[in-house]
């Protein structure tokens, strides 16, 4: 939204959000009794493993990538809800861990969550719901200024401040996300993550509240980490994103670069799959081959038994993130000038 | 004949503040092998259609009016027993939310196990391997290794292949999908979507598709219905509605789809919102946001009718409308 901060900027601008090597692993072993019977050891995921990142204050990073990817358990370590397996996050200088420890700090973030079925409380009234932040952190006072500041929220998302005395079920798949939007906008956050937050409303309403973002970014300066797999969506929003693979960044690059030359076999292969509204009744390319499983990820590259450039180099070394043309990109045949930009 | 047919549906929600229409004469039809694709603003009505035609609509729910026929027999007024077993065998559902279908305490082999000894002839060695069959036609990677797994176990996306799984996993004559493919990446959706089209070409099942994404109608629907406050603003062929709409509401909707070639500094989107059931508003219920809004709008309510290629619930296609 805002210009992404070029090499040539004299200070590097202050990153609100920063992870080093984040790794989260899940154990995802059979019970003791059924291992011990079919004779087989602990099984780990590997949900994410090794991502470095920084979100310079006012910007929008997204992530992309495949289903299972990871994306949801980042957003949910920067936020605190997992605790790393492994590597470091600051939040705007300190420790993620420091800062949640602090209700003040801990205000200044929210999360929108991918299903808004589970993150409403099905028993308490929206009014209740939405004004939750506002008491936790004890940011407005009295019921009067409360059921006004709840009104606006719901007005901001397209919902009618009488909408404030329904229950969730009550309302729409949409109108449900609606009312986690509302939530997490309450606190007045500097520090927003997303989490396909716009995936179950319709195109109309979508680009109201993707219109409102952006109004709060450019007024507030409010920093986004944002997931969708809506590609344009993600190119209306972002100023540099992610490209997720099996646990690991493959390629980061300032929005527009990524769109207009994507470099790694993967991000080329996902841009291809984008559903194009002039196809009537044709198929689209999907990214070919079988989706690798997390527990028992391919040696070297793990794209390699997916990927048309694949050779033994590949499949023996993992590809770590490298500068190529004003992006960073994993891959062993960008480095090596194999892969020819078309 | 049509495998569904909906004649002037009325959905009403009793409640202490009066009785809401969340539904009003909603009709359309659905031939075997054809896909429906339903769109239209948030709130509009379409979870509600396919929960009624499913008859699982939320009590304090109830159709209070209209007929639903499945191969021209009526659904709408069956027992409770009667119903269960024809939503496992006959149609299929996958729902919105992918908690509701999943029991958390269950592993996902057992639940897709138990819906296929249910409705099909298969001993539980068989029915493990089609099961095992299906988690692979909807892209679970490993899915021999992972059949064990719970729910809660499975990303979002994953979620959602499962219960997409169990809905088809009884070979239903009609699937009721309401939005199937927003938790998934392009890729797996280009996936499901050929499955469910491969389900219609060749086993002749008809499919109503709820979703908010024009891309996935532009290549999976052969007709569309636009929803609009409880009822249809404009059904017709594919390529029709999305390129060329009639009703004002859909033009303005298919003008708020994002650019994929560019970036804007502000997306078009149609001014206001949509009103709450409580307070629909007299005549035209799209009037107060309309651009082309006259006289007639505001007192008389449009029902559909032909707007060339299409039909559309607006004055404008009536003689005698402004130029
Ligand atoms: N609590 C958990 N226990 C075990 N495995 C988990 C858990 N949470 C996530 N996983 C696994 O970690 C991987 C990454 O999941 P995650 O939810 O982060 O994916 P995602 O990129 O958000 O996918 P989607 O696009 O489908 O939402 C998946 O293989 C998932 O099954
Ligand atoms: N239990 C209920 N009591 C009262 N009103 C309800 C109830 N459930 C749903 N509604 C209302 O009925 C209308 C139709 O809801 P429905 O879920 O069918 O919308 P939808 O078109 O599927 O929207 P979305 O795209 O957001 O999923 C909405 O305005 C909603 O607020
Ligand atoms: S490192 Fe090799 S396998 Fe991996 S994406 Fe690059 S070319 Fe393909
Ligand atoms: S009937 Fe009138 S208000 Fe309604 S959509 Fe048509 S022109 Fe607009
Ligand atoms: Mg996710
Ligand atoms: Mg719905």
């Amino acid at each position: 939204m805002s210009d992404t901060p070029t090499a040539a900027s004299p200070t590097p601008p202050a990153a609100m959000l920063e992870t080093r090597d984040l790794a989260r692993f899940f154990d995802v072993s059979r019970p003791a009794l059924q291992r011990l019977l079919s004779r087989e050891g602990r099984r780990t995921l590997r949900a994410v493993d090794g991502i470095s990142f920084a979100i310079p204050k006012g910007t929008t990073l997204s992530l992309v990538g495949e289903s299972g990817c990871g994306k949801s358990t980042v957003a949910r370590l920067v936020v605190g809800l997992y605790g790393p397996t492994r590597g470091e996050i600051r939040f705007d200088g300190q420790s993620l861990a420091t800062a949640r420890s602090d209700p003040a700090q801990r205000s200044r973030m929210q999360m929108i969550f991918q299903d808004p079925y589970a993150s409403l409380n099905p028993r308490w009234r929206v009014a209740d719901i939405i004004a939750e932040p506002l008491r936790a952190f004890k940011l407005v006072e009295g019921r009067d200024a409360q059921q006004k500041r709840v009104g606006e929220l719901l007005t901001q998302v397209g919902l009618s401040p009488l909408d404030a005395q329904k229950f969730p079920h009550e309302f729409s798949g949409g109108q449900r996300q609606r009312i986690s939007i509302a939530r997490a906008l309450s606190s007045n956050p500097e520090f927003l993550v997303c989490d396909e937050p716009t995936s179950a409303l319709d195109v109309s309403v979508q680009a109201q509240i993707l219109n409102l973002m952006k109004d709060l970014q450019a007024r507030l300066g409010l920093t986004f980490l944002f997931i969708s797999h809506n590609l344009a969506v993600v190119r209306q929003v972002s100023d540099r994103i992610g490209v997720m693979y099996l646990g690991r960044i493959v390629e980061s690059a300032a929005s527009e670069t990524l769109f207009t030359t994507p470099q790694h076999p993967y991000t080329r292969a996902l841009m291809e799959a984008i559903p194009d509204l002039d196809m009537t009744g044709r198929s689209r390319i999907p990214v070919g081959g079988e989706v690798p499983s997390p527990i028992t990820p391919p040696s070297g590259c793990a794209f390699h038994p997916r990927c048309p450039l694949a050779n033994d180099r590949c499949r023996q070394e993992r590809p770590e993130l490298r500068p190529s043309l004003g992006a960073e990109v994993a891959c062993h045949a960008v480095e090596e000038g194999r892969a020819i930009l078309s | 004949m049509s495998l569904l047919e909906l004649r002037n549906l009325r959905v009403e929600f009793p409640t202490r503040r009066g009785t809401l229409v969340a539904l009003d004469d909603v009709s359309f039809s659905i031939a075997p092998g054809e896909v429906l694709g339903v769109v239209g603003e948030s709130g509009a009505g379409k979870s509600m259609t396919g929960a009624a035609i499913i008859g699982l609509l939320e009590p304090p729910g109830r159709i209070a009016g209209g007929q639903i026929l499945l191969e021209g027999r009526r659904i709408d007024n069956l027992r409770y027993d009667d119903m269960r077993r024809i939503r496992g065998k006959q149609i299929g559902a996958i729902f919105q939310d992918p908690l509701t279908t999943l029991n958390p305490l269950y592993t996902v082999g057992r639940q897709l196990v138990e819906t296929i000894t249910t409705h099909l002839p298969l001993n539980p060695a068989q029915a493990r391997a089609r099961a095992i069959e299906w988690l692979e036609r909807v892209g679970i990677p490993a899915a021999a290794q992972r059949i064990d797994s719970y729910p809660h176990e499975f990303s979002g996306g994953m979620r959602q292949r499962v219960v997409i799984a169990l809905a088809l996993c009884a070979e239903p004559k009609l699937i009721v999908a309401d939005e199937p493919t927003t938790a998934l990446d392009v890729s797996i959706q280009a996936q499901v979507i050929a499955l469910l089209k491969g389900l219609a070409r060749d086993q002749g099942t008809a499919m109503m598709l709820v979703t908010h994404d024009m891309g996935v109608i532009a290549e999976t629907a052969d007709r569309v219905a636009v929803m609009y406050a409880g009822r249809i603003a404009e059904i017709g062929p594919v390529r029709e509605v999305v390129k060329q709409a009639r009703h004002p509401y859909s033009a303005g909707l298919m003008a708020s789809i994002p650019p994929m070639d560019r970036r804007v500094d502000k997306l078009a989107a149609i001014e206001g919102s949509m009103p709450r059931l409580s307070a629909i508003p007299q005549g035209c219920a799209y009037n107060p946001r309309c651009p082309r809004v006259f006289s007639r709008c505001m007192v008389e309510r449009p029902d559909l009718i032909p707007a060339g290629p299409t039909d559309a619930a607006c004055w404008l296609y009536a003689p005698g409308a402004p130029a």
